[in-house]
Order: C-alpha cells, then structure tokens, then sequence
C-alpha cells in the first residue's frame, strides 16, 4: 500500500519534471541557435534592416517585415474578434435565457475545434473570392482575409473567457445597477464590463498570442512574401509561416539560412512569453478584487 | 386605518417558482411615510414579496406573478410600465452592502448619471445632499474620490443607502440591510431609517424582531409563504392574534 503510493507519486513528480526539461530544452536550443546567428548577423541589422531575404543572393536579415506581418494579421483577427466576441459575452450574460446560454456555449466553443487547416482553405477558397467582389485591389493571397478568418477562429476564446469573467463579476454588483433604474445596456456597459475588465483585457491577451502565433492560416491564405506594409490588401509573411517555409524547403542544416528560422523564432516565443506573463500579471493583480 | 391611498399595495397576490408556491394569496396595503418591517423565518417568502415592489424578481427562470401590485394606485405589473422607471420611484438596498467599483462620489451619482445628468453642479449638491441624509457625510467628505471599496461594510452601507437617496425615490426597500454589519454600525442603519421616514416610505425585511420593533410602525408576520399576521408593530409585539405570531415571536421557532 505504501509503497505504491510512493511509487504513484514519483510517476507524477517526473511527469511534472519531464514538463519543465522539455520546455528548458526547447529554449535551450532556440536560445543557442539563435546565439549563433547573431554572432554572424548584428542585432541592429536584424532590428533595423527594412527587407527580410535570407533565402536570396542578395541576403538581409531585417525582420521587421515578418513582425509588420504578423502585427497586421492579428490586428485584422482582433478587429474582427474583439467585437463579436464581447458582444456575443454580453449577450450570452445579459440577455440570453439560460437555456439558450447552455446550447450557445458549446456550440461557439466548436468553432475552436476546426483545424487551422480547414479554416485555411476556407479563407483562400471562399474569403477572398468574397471580399474581391467588393475590393478589386485585393491580392489572391493577403493579409485581410487570412485576419479575418483567424479573427473568426479567436472568437470563441474572446467571447467564453469574457463571459466567464462576467458572470464572475458578483450578482450583487448586477442587483445594484438594476435597484438604480439602470437598463440593461446601462448594466452591462456601465458597470459589468468595467468590473469584468481585467477579465476580459486577459481574453484578449490571450487571444493575441494566439493569433501571434497562428501558422497555418496565413501559411495558406496571406502568401509569403515578406513586405514592410500595414497594407492588408497585398500578399505578407508572417514569422511562423516563414518558420515553416524554411523548415520545409531543402535549406540546409547548420547554415545561416536555416539559423534564421531560430531567431525568428526566438522573436515569436518573446512575443508570446511577453503577452501570457503580461495577461497572468494581469489576473493575478486584479482578480481578487471581489472576494 | 385612514382611507387615503396607500403608497405600496397588494392585492390577491401568488407567486410560483416554477412549481413552487413561494407567495401565497396575500393582501396588504401600506401607508405613505411609515415603515413597514417584513418579519418571518427564512423561506417565508419575505424577501421574494419585498422584491416584487421594485420587479426585482423579473430575471428570475420560471418566476411567475398573479395578482396585482400597485404603487399610487398603479398596477407595476402592467405591459406599459418600464421597469427602469418604476425602480427609480423605488429604490432597494440589498443585504450585502453593494458599492460599485468606482469612487465614492461616482457611486452616489451612478443614478443621475445613467439618466445623463452631466452638470457638474448638479451633481455634487445632490452627492452632498444624499451623503448627509445616508448621515455618511462627514466621514467622506474629504475623500469623495476614493474607492468605495476601501470603506468599512457599515459605510459602504450606508453609501448603498445615500446612492438610493440621489435619485429620490419615494419608496425605499431594505433587503435585511444590517445583517452583515457589527452591532455600532447596525444602530447607525437603524438611526437612519428613523429619520428617512419623515420623506420616503421605507420596507424593511429583517430577521432581527428587536430591529423590527425598534424601526417599524408596522410589521406582517409571513410564515410558510402566508401572510399570518399585519399590524401595527406595538399591538403586534404585544398581542398577537395568531398563535403562529405569538410563537415566532416568542422565539419558539424561525
């Protein structure tokens, strides 16, 4: 009996271990890789430098252009799913009956379950044949669509972690608000999204780095071409579609070319780091404000 | 009784919670300027009957209403009326003080700001007149830009109390105000009330009798969703008719 309890324990004390060691090693390799191509390209190059061509005779190493790409499809995703998605928490909360709310939920959380892949497709195949009717300008592959379809993917994490944070917010906050005459708009605008702020500033911190770190649909549909533009009209790269273009094509090991895709990659796991600490700060400073 | 209006009334009045018969056949009429005590034990139905006087229990799932209400002789229960109108003729104060998270002076002023009140002036007289009636005035009043949350519970009561006060209402509901409150603080909620019923028509539930006793001029006795007993609170306390009455009062049950 008690030693297998001592042996159960070790089981998860080393499951939690192998957690941490594979995610040490993965920096360890990011870090020492990306270590080796700074040694041969300038930190203020790769900073500063306006094109990205490593793959190129003429090779710049700028990676503003994949940043400026990545940046422009997630500001289209969360254009598109901050909106709908606050607007859907606020209905679920505030208007729906509870019932609707019990088959609502799920059925939006099913929008998170398509692969990438499939939504992918569905923004080169169907989005952009769409929006070029209205946009004649628009590039076969480009930002927008590839923003807008990631925007749909993110909706249900914008729209379930805001309405958690919501229904968090204390039923006596709500009371109050209706016992002074507000309407319902006036409840939840004035007094449960504020309250629910933290919560909801989280959502879309975390749907950021989602987005940040989405491949496959800009992979897809936004082309690769790496362009310093805020333009979503035009065919873009993003970080992790260049990753997976190198990563794929016949580069080969240990030269510069392939140490680019480490520090591209560096740059996104800063990135996302950043914005996962910054949204549990967040959290952790402002939640326990009601208990 | 005099025979002029009174303010709250009910009239054959049931309420069900999907199957369950919370409020059972009751008929009451209160009187303008006096406070009426709500007394009973817990799942009388005291706090459901308060709160159909303001439709708080309209978002309720399978809450359901026969009978009239009436304020001024109005039915609130009518299709015409708006909810948010009748709440501001009937304030509430709940039984956990409810601030917002917001400053003290954006708390009294929540009420003529989501009535889009923006004169400044305005605004502050009213804060200052809804604070010293709360009698909340001189411990805040250098601090009217600070968070509410940073008060005491007895402050943030009362701040509760002055928030309802800035809109003027004429009919104040008390949800057991002072039972998450310390003795001093208590007193002081019941102080106020004594002194609020010179303008507004107060109901007040409580599962404190001696806080019955002490702030009503009337007081209805609920048991079981029945309306036992409604009389004057001093006949009440000292002859009761029921002996349902008698007994709770007495301590023998609740």
């Amino acid at each position: 009996m008690r030693a297998s309890e001592k042996i159960i324990e070790g089981l998860l004390w080393l499951s939690a271990v192998i957690t941490i060691l594979i995610t040490v090693g993965i920096i360890w390799v990011l870090l020492s890789e990306s270590i080796s191509f700074f040694s041969e390209v300038s930190i203020i190059e790769f900073l500063t430098e306006k094109e990205w061509t490593p793959l190129f005779a003429d090779k710049k190493f700028g990676i503003m252009p994949l940043v400026a790409g990545t940046l422009l499809t997630t500001a289209v995703a969360i254009a598109v799913a901050l909106p709908i998605g606050l607007t859907i928490a606020i209905y679920l909360n505030e208007y729906a009956h509870a019932r609707l709310k019990q088959v609502v939920k799920p059925m939006l959380e099913v929008l998170a379950t398509i692969p990438t892949v499939v939504y992918g497709f569905f923004a080169l195949t169907v989005v952009t044949p769409f929006l070029q009717q209205f946009i004649p300008g628009l590039a076969g592959f480009n930002a927008l669509s590839a923003g807008i379809v990631m925007g749909i993917m993110i909706i249900p994490m914008i729209s379930s972690l805001s309405e958690d944070a919501i229904s968090a917010v204390p039923r006596s906050l709500r009371e109050a608000a209706y016992g002074m005459g507000s309407t319902r708009l006036q409840t939840s605008f004035g007094v449960m999204v504020p309250a629910a702020s933290s919560g909801i500033v989280v959502s879309v911190i975390l749907a950021i780095s989602r987005a940040v770190g989405e491949t496959m649909i800009v992979a897809i549909a936004a082309g690769q071409q790496p362009r310093l533009t805020l333009n979503p009209l035009v065919p873009i790269e993003t970080i992790t579609t260049y990753i997976v273009q190198v990563s794929l094509g016949d580069v080969p090991q240990g030269s510069l070319e392939y140490k680019t895709i480490f520090a591209a990659g560096i740059t996104l796991f800063i990135f996302t780091f950043v914005l996962n600490n910054l949204s549990f700060w967040i959290k952790k400073k402002y939640q326990e404000k009601y208990d | 009784m005099s025979k002029k209006q009174p303010k709250l009334e009910a009239r054959d009045l049931n309420a069900y919670y999907g199957d369950f018969h919370a409020l059972k056949n009751i008929n009451i009429a209160m009187e303008e300027k006096n406070v009426t005590a709500f007394i009973g034990p817990s799942g009388c139905g005291k706090s459901t009957f308060l709160r159909l006087f303001n439709r708080m229990n309209d978002y309720i799932d399978g809450f359901k209403v026969e009978g009239n209400i009436l304020l001024d002789g109005n039915d609130i229960y009518q299709k015409d009326v708006r909810v948010d109108e009748l709440r501001k003729q009937v304030g509430m104060v709940f039984q956990k003080p409810n601030p917002f998270p917001k400053t003290i002076f954006e708390n009294v002023v929540y009420g003529l700001r989501i009535q889009g009140i923006k004169n400044k002036a305005v605004l502050e007289e009213t804060a200052e007149r809804s604070l010293r009636d709360a009698a909340l005035w001189d411990e805040v009043k250098d601090n009217l830009n600070k968070s509410a949350l940073a008060l005491s519970g007895g402050q943030q009561q009362r701040l509760c109390i002055a928030r309802a006060l800035a809109i003027s209402p004429s009919v104040i509901l008390m949800d057991e105000p002072a039972s998450a409150l310390d003795p001093i603080s208590t007193a002081k909620i019941e102080e106020l009330i004594y002194e609020l019923k010179n303008d507004y028509t107060i109901v007040i539930v409580t599962h404190n009798m001696q806080q019955a006793g002490r702030v009503s001029d009337y007081t209805a006795f609920f048991y079981m969703g029945e309306l036992v007993e409604f009389n004057k609170t001093k006949t009440m306390f000292t002859s009761p008719k029921d002996e349902r009455t008698q007994n709770y009062i007495t301590g023998r049950f609740g």
